[in-house]
Formats: C-alpha cells, structure tokens, sequence
C-alpha cells in the first residue's frame, strides 16, 4: 500500500488559492471535503510552493503562513523560505 | 544599502541554537536531573531536527493572528445569539463532555510540556516543547471562553473543573494524563507528542470540530481548527521526538516500543468517549467513528509506522484488536451512558428510528446484530414507563478506569475480565492492553484513585447516589438524566415556539 502523504487546511478565503496551488503543483491529488475543512492526499508527497502560492494572491507569502490555515498533516516535513514538502521518501 | 533578510534555517540556527550555553557554575547533570533515569541514551543532542523551524518572534506573531481572528468570532457568534441556530439543543451535550473531559487535558498538556521544556537537555526539543506548553495554555483559555457562553443557558457545565477531579467517567481522561505528566519527560513525549498527537488527536479535532461546524456551532469549530492549527506542529514535534530516540541509540528501541504500545492502548481508550460523541451526540453526522478511524488511523497510522519499521520499530501491539473495537466501542459506551443517565453530568437518549438506520448503514457488521435489539427493547421500556436505569456501581479497569463493559476479541456477547495479583489483592482489567500495562509497572497503578472504590470507601459525599452527586456538584434534575424532559430540552423548544410565533 502506498504511503499517504497530506494536508488537511481550513475552508475559508485565505485557504483557498493555498488549496489551488497544491491541486495545481500535485498531480493525483485527492479531496475530501468535510464541513469547515478540506483533506488532500497524495502518495508518498504532497509539496506547497510559494511561488505558485504568490502567483494566485498577488503579494509575498511566507510558507510559514500555512499555520494560520492548517488544521492536520501527515508526512515527514521540510521546509524552507520557498516550498512546505510533506513525504514519506528518504 | 538593505541588510539581506537572513534565510528561514540560518534565522532557526541563531535564534534557537544559537541562544543555548553550557552551564558553568553548575555540571549540567545537576541542571537537568530527569532525563537519564528512563534507560534512554542520547549521544548528541545537537542532531535533533526542527522542520517548521519555528522562532519565538514568528510564534508570538502567529499566534497573535490566530487569537484575533478566534476572538472576532466568538464576539460574533455571542452578539448573534449563535446558540439558537445550533442544530439541536442535543448537541450541547458533546460541549459538556468536552469542557469537562477534554479541555483540563490541555492544562495537564500545558504544565507536562513546560517540564518537558525545561528538562530536556537539548536545546531543540526544549524551544519547541516551550511553544507547545503555551498553545496548550491557549487551547484550554479558548476552550472555556468559547463554551463559557453556552453556560449562560444551558445546564452541565458551571463546575467542569470541580467534576474533573472527581466524577466517576472523567476520571477516564483525567487518569490518563496523570499517567502521563507521573512519568520522565521521554515517557511523556512518546505518550503525548507521539502516540497521542501523532497518532491519535487527529480523530479527536478533526472530524469531530468538522461536526461541530456541521451542527452550525460557529465557535467551536473556531477553537477547535484555531488549536488544531498548532497541532501540526505539535505531530512534527512528536514524529522528530521519535526519530530522534531512535537514530540515538539501538538500546533506546525496546524502551520506546514499549511506550508506544502503553500510549496507544491507552489513548484509544479515551477516544472511546470521542466515538460516543461522533456516533450518537451529534444531531448531524460527519462521518461515523469506525470510518474515522478507517482515515486517520488505518491509513495515517499505516503510513507512518511503515516509515519507522527501518528503525525497527512495529505497530503498536493490540492494533488489530483497536480496530476491530471500532466496530463496536461506540454503541457499548453510549449503552453504558444510557444506564447511568442519573450519575453523568449530561443527557442522554435513545436514538430514534432514522439515527437507528444510520447506525445499520455504518455498522452493516454489528449494529443490527448485538446493539439495535437492545436499543429498541429500551426505547419500548421508556414507552411503558419503565426506563431502564443501572443502580449498582459498576467494576472499573484499574488501568483505563472504564467500567467492565468491553466484550471479548472475536466474541461481542461475553464481557471480557483479565485481572493480577499483587501483594495478595486483585486488579481488574477490561482488556489485555490495559492488563500488559499493569502487569509492567503495577506499583504505579495500585496507587490508582478508583471512583468507585473511593464511593464505597466512604470517600466521595456519603453512601447514597444523592450524596455522591451533591459532592460531584452535580444539580440532579438538571445536569443528568434524559434530554426528555429536561430544562435544556424546554428551553430549546421555548427559544423555537417564539421564533415560529415571530414568523407568524
């Protein structure tokens, strides 16, 4: 059984282009919607780009802005000035 | 010429490392006097990793943020007299149990973590158990600002902190992070940042606030994803904690199995009471408990602990028989809830013939089979006038401290009783799990405040069921028995014949 990586964010405004972003940079990603919230998996990594968050709000976004949305992840994280990378490869 | 902005890994390695020192006018063993005797060997604490690589000046600002933006809702939802729109006056009742279950859990969370915080020799650990000791803080303030409102109307909440310490089915949560915080730091980092943040909180705050969002309770889906949002920091804290033992050290591997298996066994025991609130309370449903667990920890739990076995660490023992109790643990709590409607702190109620066929179409392998019959039998006693109340006190697991009402792996018709001797007594267990965990430290657990023992010690008001609940605090009449009947159900249905004359 594949490895499951993901995210699951908050569904409100400032969520939303984040979601985008991710549907966007992650083929085969899969959502769950549930009231208030939206679960996205991929195996084995899921990857936010601040670039292709930028792109979708017009101004500068700080990965670490992801705390004002997430909710729950799984997945071994890295993270940087530029992407949050959930995985399960090593 | 502008400064360069320095980079997210230079700004962690100055801000956190960097303000580190040894000390000098005490050995540092004096310094940090906890973190040897658990048998868990580090070699170098400078090999822990923080991914979010979280400063304390980006803390305070994000944290800031999440308070504005909870705030604003929670003055919203009281100014719009946000509890009339909930979708029943029922679903008050999962606040009752939360705020007085749930929420003192994160105050145990906030005082394990500062200790955590400040006996972990490495400097890593030590910042982020800092951050985590002050979100918990912050969850049980919100928490109990949050549901301090539904106070103002309904019944069951105005002593959470009074019954915490000494109603019969809290002591089931309360136990447990007593268990936890009475072990060594490294103990009660697998406990809480691993086994009950990684694998387990996910099933707590996430499909249940997902509920609480779905049943219109615009402010506790606000805490709860406003808290739930440093619980991601909180998993990474417990997966780095786990990795990190393990690369230390080869010797480190059986202790931590060892911890992983307790925490596991323990903490879906407590989810038990989650189940209940998923299943049964909550007027509408999300999902019901045996998918969630299906989610979050079949499939989250499955890949996680794929990932660990190259440290040689296995899934926890008794796994398979949690998931099979999720066919079942739901429908024999609330049972038991329904029982001894006039002991707890909030109401109870048969499920109606729709909520009936939901539980059928959840549960094709169980419901039908061993629950419905009882459920209908009750709902015909409460029809003829004879509702079925439990007055004898029950037997409790010395361990979880739930009443002996668990059945048998592989047999839902026999109740199953495990016990031990120790020093010429015996110990009830309701399970293997809660038996290995006895049997490996019982002189922790002999010293265990059993509410029942404790009634019949004379210990708790008197010998009478009034006697206990006036100790309990708890307004008999008003805080227990059915919703039927109750002030919360009038109240409701009084809020809703002034809406309809209203509407004309």
């Amino acid at each position: 059984m594949a490895q499951i990586a993901s995210i699951t964010l908050l569904h409100n405004d400032d969520a939303r282009p984040i979601i985008e972003a991710i549907l966007a940079d992650n083929p085969g990603c899969r959502v769950l919607n549930m009231p208030g919230a939206v679960k996205l998996d991929r195996d084995d990594e899921l990857v936010v780009r601040r670039a292709s968050v930028e792109a979708r709000i017009g101004r500068a976004w700080d990965p670490q802005e992801l705390q004002l949305v997430i909710v729950s992840m799984a997945g071994n994280l890295d993270e940087d000035d530029d992407h949050f990378t959930l995985s399960w490869k090593h | 010429m502008t400064p360069k902005k320095l980079g997210l890994k230079q700004r962690y390695a100055l801000m956190t490392r960097g303000l580190d020192w040894e000390t000098t006018y005490q050995p540092m063993d004096k310094v940090f006097p906890y973190d040897r005797f658990e048998g868990i060997k580090i070699k170098d604490w400078s090999a822990w990793e923080d991914p979010f690589r979280l400063t304390m000046d980006a803390y305070w600002k994000f944290q800031g943020e999440k308070e504005r933006k909870l705030y604003a809702v929670l003055d919203a939802f009281a100014q719009n007299n946000g509890q009339t729109g909930i979708s029943d006056a029922r679903y008050t009742n999962v606040l009752k149990l939360f705020l007085t279950g749930v929420s003192p859990l994160e105050y145990q969370a906030h005082r394990g973590f500062a200790f955590a915080g400040r006996h972990l020799r490495g400097v890593g650990p030590r910042v982020a158990a800092q951050m985590q000791s002050l979100d918990e803080l912050r969850h049980v303030q919100t928490q109990i600002h949050t549901i301090s409102h539904y106070n103002k109307y309904f019944d069951g909440l105005s002593e959470f902190r009074h019954m915490h310490d000494r109603v019969w089915y809290l002591s089931v949560p309360k136990s447990f992070f007593d268990d936890a915080r009475t072990a060594g730091p490294f103990e009660y980092m697998i406990a809480i940042g691993f086994a009950f943040e990684y694998v387990l909180t996910n099933l707590l705050f996430v499909p249940f606030m997902s509920g609480a969002a779905y049943n219109g309770d615009m402010s506790t889906v606000t805490f709860g994803f406003s808290a739930q949002s440093d619980e991601s920091r909180h998993m990474t804290l417990g997966i780095e904690v786990i990795k990190f033992l393990l690369e230390q050290d080869a010797d480190n591997l059986p202790i931590v199995q060892r911890w992983v298996d307790k925490w596991f066994w323990r903490g879906h025991r407590v989810l038990g009471l989650v189940a209940m609130m998923m299943d049964y309370m909550l007027p509408k449903k999300v999902m019901s408990w045996k998918e969630a667990w299906e989610i979050y920890f079949t499939e989250a739990g499955g890949s996680l602990f794929t990932d660990l076995a190259r440290y040689g660490l296995k899934v926890p023992k008794y796994a398979d028989v949690a998931t099979a109790d999720a066919e079942h643990i739901s429908h024999q709590n609330w049972a038991t809830f329904y029982q001894y409607t006039h002991a707890a702190a909030f109401h109870t109620w048969m499920p109606d013939r729709a909520h009936m066929d939901w539980l059928s179409e959840k549960y094709p392998n169980t419901f039908d089979k061993y629950y419905r019959p009882r459920f209908e039998m009750w709902a015909e006693m409460e029809k003829q006038g004879q509702r079925f109340y439990n007055n004898s006190l029950p037997q409790l697991c010395q361990v979880c401290q739930i009443p002996m009402v668990y059945t048998e792996p592989g047999d839902p018709t026999k109740i199953a009783f495990r016990c031990s001797q120790v020093e010429g007594e015996t110990y009830h267990f309701c399970s293997d799990g809660c038996k290995d965990i006895f049997d490996a430290e019982p002189q922790k657990y002999v010293q265990a405040w059993m509410p029942v023992q404790q009634i019949f010690q004379g210990n708790c008001g008197g010998a009478s069921i009034p006697d206990v609940l006036a100790w309990y605090r708890l307004n008999a009449g008003a805080d227990n028995m059915d919703y039927v009947g109750s002030p919360d159900e009038k109240l409701w249905n009084d809020w809703h014949a002034a809406a309809a004359r209203a509407a004309g």
